[in-house]
C-alpha cells in the first residue's frame, strides 16, 4: 500500500464516463458461503460477516446456505409483486416529472429489494426511519398509491399539505417517520425511538436507512455510539449503492474494508449483505430483528447494491459514470433474480410475470388519474394557502396570526 | 413556602414532572448519577431510577436526536446540554429536525421536549462557558426559547415548557443560579432567600409561556431584558434613583409584544438589553418590532445595550458584560435625549 513516503491522496472512482467498467476486482463472497450464527452472538464475533457477503440466491438463482429464510412461494410472489410495483411506479413518476407534473423525483431502481424485503421481514408495528429511496417500504406496508401520488404532486389531498419535496413521505399510520433531506439525521433518531420502545417495555423495534455517503456524517457515529451504549433494539441499514450523487463509495469508506466493518469498533453486530438478493435482505433483517427483540441490541447492515439510475431528477449520471455500469454490476437486478428463482421452483412463469407487470402498470396509471383529479402542483387545487401557518406549533402564536393576516389568507 | 435557589427550583420542577408522568425522562452529560455539573438533576436518579434519569455520551447532536426519537414514541424528554456554548454540535438536529417535525409531517409527529442549558456570563467562564446563543434559536420557526430569571419562574416555566408539546430551548442564567446579581463586578453573592421570587411552592404549578412580567413599575423609561440582566437593570434603577419600568421577557419566542407595546407607548423611552454580542442579537428583533408598533410614541432613539461583537473574554469579562454602570448610562441617555 505504501511506497515509504506520505503523499496527499484523493481516492478516484475506478471508472468514469468513457471507461469500460469491469467489476471483477470486487472480492465478493458467494451465496451460501457465509454461515448464519445465532442472532445473540457477541458483536465481536461478527467480523467475518461484516467483511464477507451474506447471500442466499446463487448464480443459478437457487436458494442456498444457512441464511436461506425458507419462505413460501406466496411470500416470495408478494415480494416480487411489491418490487415490480415499486419499479413501475418509479418509471411512471419519472415520466410525469419530465412532463412537468411534479417538481422533483427520486427513483429506487435496482434497490427495490433493500426496502421491500426489509419491510416484509419487520413486524407492522416496527417503526421505520427511512431515507428518500425506500418507497418500497410503503408498498410492502400497503399504503394507498393514490395517497402517495397526491403527496408527490403536492395537490389538495397531499397528507403533508404541500410542505415537503416529492418522495419525502410521512405516514404515521404505517409507522413511517417523516423523511428528511438532511443526510443521516434519522439514524440517531431511530436509536432514540428504539430506546423508548425498551423504556415502554413493548416488543417493537426501530429500523433506519441511510446511504453509504452519509456514513461520513457525525450522526452515523452518534447513532452507533448510542445504540451500543444503551443496547437499543434498532436495525441500522447502510445502503451502499456505490454512488453518492457523483461521488463513489471510496470517498466515504476510506481504507476500511467495508462499511459494515465500521460497526465492529462500536461493539455493534455488523453484516454485509447482498442488497440485490431479496432472500438475503429478508434473512438478515429477520436475524437483526430477532437479535433486537431478544435483548441483543443493534445490528449494522450494509446492503451492497447499485443505484441503477440518477440520484434524482436534478442530475444526469452519464456526466460522471459509464452508462454500462448497472448492466455489468455483478450482483444483477433484484427483480430479475427473484423472478428467476421463482420460475426455477416452478412457482412462477413468464406469462404470469407479464400479467403482473400489466396489472401493476394499469394500477399505477389508474391511480394517477385519480390522484390528478385532486389537483397538481402547477394547476392546483393545492392545500389552502393559509395552511402554511399551521403545525409550526401546537397552537399558532400572535406572530403567525399577524403574518397570516399580512398575507391576506 | 420553602426558599430555593434556581438550581433547587429546577430540580423540584423535574421532580414534579417525573412524579406526575411516567413518560418523562431526564438525561444529559453527567446528568445522571452525579446530578449535573451544576447539580440541577441532583438526587433525581436515586429517587426515580436509572432508566428515567441517566447519563449520555458526550455527543450533543445524539442527545438532541435521542429526544426527537423518544418524543416520536410518546416520551417527554428533558435533555441537558451542559453549557449553552456546547449546543452547536446539536444545531442540525435542533434546527433542521426537531423544530420542523410537526410541520413537515403535517402534525403526524411532534418533538415535544425541553432542552435545558446553563447560559450566559458573569462567572469567569471564558469564551466557552459564557455564551448567550439565544438568537441562533429565536430565528427558527417551530422552537420556543425561554430564559428564566428567578427560582419561582424557573420551575413554573420548566413545567409549562414540558407541557407545551413543542420543543423548548430553556436557557438558565448560571450567574444567578445561587442568587441575584446587581451587575457590580466582584460584589459578594446575595441569597435568593431574601428575594420574593426565591419562595417556591413544592408542588405543581406553571408560569405561562409567552407572558412577560413588569418586575418594576416606573415612569422614566422602559427597560426590556431577560435573564441575569433583569437584576442588573433593577440594581441600576435603584443605584441611580431612576424610575425605570423593567420588563422581564421570560419567553423570547413568542415574546409578549402586548406588554412591551403598552409600556413603550406610555413612556416613549426604551433600553433593550442583552448579554449576547450586538449584531443580529435578539435585541435587534425587539427594537424592530418596537418601531413598528410604537414609532410615534418614541421620544428618543431606542438604546441597545449589549455585549460587544467579540468572543466572550476571560480576563476582561467586566469590560464585555452589560454592568450596572452601563445600564445607568443607557437609562440616562434615553431620558436626556
Amino acid at each position: 500500500m505504501s511506497n515509504g513516503q506520505s503523499r496527499f491522496r484523493v481516492p478516484a472512482p475506478p471508472y468514469r464516463p468513457g471507461d469500460e467498467p469491469d467489476f471483477s476486482y470486487l472480492e465478493l463472497q458467494k451465496a451460501g458461503e457465509a454461515s448464519r450464527p445465532d442472532p445473540l452472538i457477541a458483536a465481536s464475533q461478527t467480523g467475518e460477516l461484516a467483511t464477507g457477503l451474506v447471500g442466499v440466491l446463487d448464480r443459478d438463482h437457487r436458494a442456498v446456505g444457512s441464511w436461506n429464510p425458507e419462505l413460501s412461494p406466496e411470500v416470495l410472489r408478494e415480494g416480487l409483486s411489491h418490487m415490480v410495483l415499486t419499479r413501475i411506479y418509479d418509471e411512471r413518476m419519472l415520466k410525469l416529472q419530465r412532463q412537468g407534473k411534479m417538481s422533483f423525483y427520486m427513483k429506487s431502481t435496482g434497490e427495490e429489494a433493500v426496502a421491500v424485503a426489509a419491510a416484509m421481514a419487520l413486524k407492522p408495528g416496527d417503526m421505520v426511519f427511512p431515507s428518500y429511496r425506500q418507497q418500497g417500504i410503503l408498498f410492502a406496508r400497503g399504503r394507498n398509491i393514490v395517497d402517495m401520488m397526491c403527496h408527490c404532486i403536492s395537490n389538495s389531498r397531499d397528507n403533508l399539505k404541500g410542505r415537503q419535496l416529492p418522495v419525502h413521505y410521512t405516514w404515521a399510520e404505517g409507522k413511517f417517520f417523516s423523511i428528511s433531506g438532511n443526510l443521516g439525521t434519522q439514524f440517531p433518531q431511530a436509536v432514540g425511538y428504539a430506546m423508548a420502545c425498551t423504556y415502554k417495555g413493548d416488543d417493537q423495534i426501530a429500523a433506519s436507512w441511510i446511504g453509504e455517503g452519509a456514513t461520513a456524517e457525525g450522526d452515523f457515529h452518534g447513532a452507533l455510539t448510542l445504540a451500543s451504549t444503551y443496547r437499543a433494539p434498532v436495525i441500522l441499514n447502510v445502503v451502499n449503492n456505490q454512488w453518492a450523487i457523483s461521488t463513489t463509495q471510496n470517498i466515504a469508506v476510506g481504507d476500511a474494508p467495508t462499511f459494515a466493518s465500521k460497526g465492529l469498533g462500536y461493539g455493534v453486530a455488523s453484516l454485509r449483505v447482498d442488497g440485490n438478493d431479496f432472500l438475503a435482505v429478508y434473512a438478515a433483517t429477520r436475524w437483526a430483528s430477532e437479535r433486537a427483540r431478544k435483548g441483543g441490541g443493534a445490528t449494522l447492515i450494509e446492503l451492497f447494491t447499485y443505484r441503477g439510475d440518477a440520484h434524482s431528477t436534478s442530475d444526469d449520471p452519464s456526466r460522471y459514470r459509464p452508462r454500462t455500469e448497472f448492466d455489468r454490476w455483478p450482483l444483477g437486478d433484484p427483480i430479475e433474480r427473484l423472478k428467476q428463482h421463482l420460475i426455477g421452483g416452478s412457482a412462477w412463469d413468464e406469462d404470469r410475470h407479464a400479467r403482473l407487470e400489466e396489472q401493476m402498470t394499469a394500477l399505477v396509471v389508474q391511480s394517477y388519474k385519480e390522484a390528478e383529479s385532486h389537483g397538481t402542483l402547477h394547476e392546483g387545487p393545492l392545500t389552502p394557502t393559509e395552511t402554511i401557518f399551521e403545525d409550526v406549533y401546537a397552537k399558532p402564536d400572535w406572530r403567525l396570526r399577524r403574518q397570516r393576516q399580512d398575507l391576506g389568507v | 413556602m420553602p426558599a430555593m435557589n434556581i438550581i433547587q427550583a429546577l430540580n423540584s420542577g423535574m421532580d414534579v414532572l417525573l412524579d406526575r408522568d411516567p413518560d418523562v425522562v431526564v438525561f444529559g452529560e453527567d446528568a445522571g448519577y452525579f446530578g449535573g455539573v451544576f447539580k440541577a438533576t441532583d438526587g433525581l436518579q436515586s429517587k426515580h431510577g436509572l432508566d428515567r434519569v441517566f447519563d449520555t455520551p458526550i455527543n450533543e447532536a445524539a442527545i438532541a436526536a435521542m429526544a426527537i426519537g423518544m418524543a416520536a414514541k410518546g416520551l417527554k424528554p428533558i435533555a441537558e446540554i451542559q453549557f449553552a456554548d456546547y449546543i452547536f454540535p446539536a444545531i442540525d438536529q435542533i434546527v433542521s429536525e426537531m423544530s420542523r417535525i410537526r410541520y413537515r409531517s403535517a402534525g403526524q409527529f411532534a418533538s415535544g421536549c425541553v432542552i435545558r442549558s446553563p447560559w450566559g456570563g458573569g462567572i469567569r467562564g471564558g469564551q466557552t462557558h459564557s455564551m448567550s446563543p439565544e438568537a441562533f434559536f429565536t430565528h427558527v420557526p417551530g422552537l420556543q426559547v425561554v430564559v428564566c430569571s428567578n427560582p419561582y419562574d424557573a420551575k413554573g416555566l420548566l413545567i409549562a415548557s414540558m407541557e407545551s408539546g413543542d420543543p423548548v430551548i430553556f436557557f438558565e442564567p448560571k450567574r444567578i443560579y445561587n442568587g441575584p446579581f446587581d451587575g457590580v463586578p466582584d460584589t459578594p453573592l446575595k441569597s435568593w432567600a431574601k428575594h420574593p421570587k426565591g419562595e417556591v411552592p413544592e408542588g405543581y404549578y406553571t408560569v405561562e409561556l409567552g407572558k412577560a412580567e413588569i418586575v418594576r413599575e416606573g415612569q422614566a423609561c422602559t427597560v426590556i431584558t431577560y435573564g441575569t440582566l433583569v437584576h442588573v437593570a433593577a440594581a441600576a434603577a435603584e443605584a441611580a434613583g431612576i424610575d425605570a419600568e423593567i420588563i422581564d421577557l421570560k419567553t423570547l419566542t413568542p415574546y409578549d409584544i402586548e406588554t412591551i407595546a403598552r409600556s413603550v407607548n406610555r413612556i416613549g423611552r426604551v433600553v433593550v438589553a442583552q448579554e449576547a454580542p450586538r449584531t443580529s442579537g435578539f435585541a435587534a428583533e425587539l427594537i424592530a418590532q418596537i418601531q413598528e408598533e410604537c414609532f410615534y410614541a418614541l421620544e428618543a432613539p431606542v438604546y441597545r445595550l449589549t455585549g460587544w461583537d467579540i468572543p466572550y473574554p476571560h480576563a476582561h469579562e467586566w469590560a464585555y458584560f452589560p454592568t450596572r454602570d452601563r445600564f445607568v448610562r443607557a437609562m440616562k441617555t434615553v431620558m436626556e435625549a
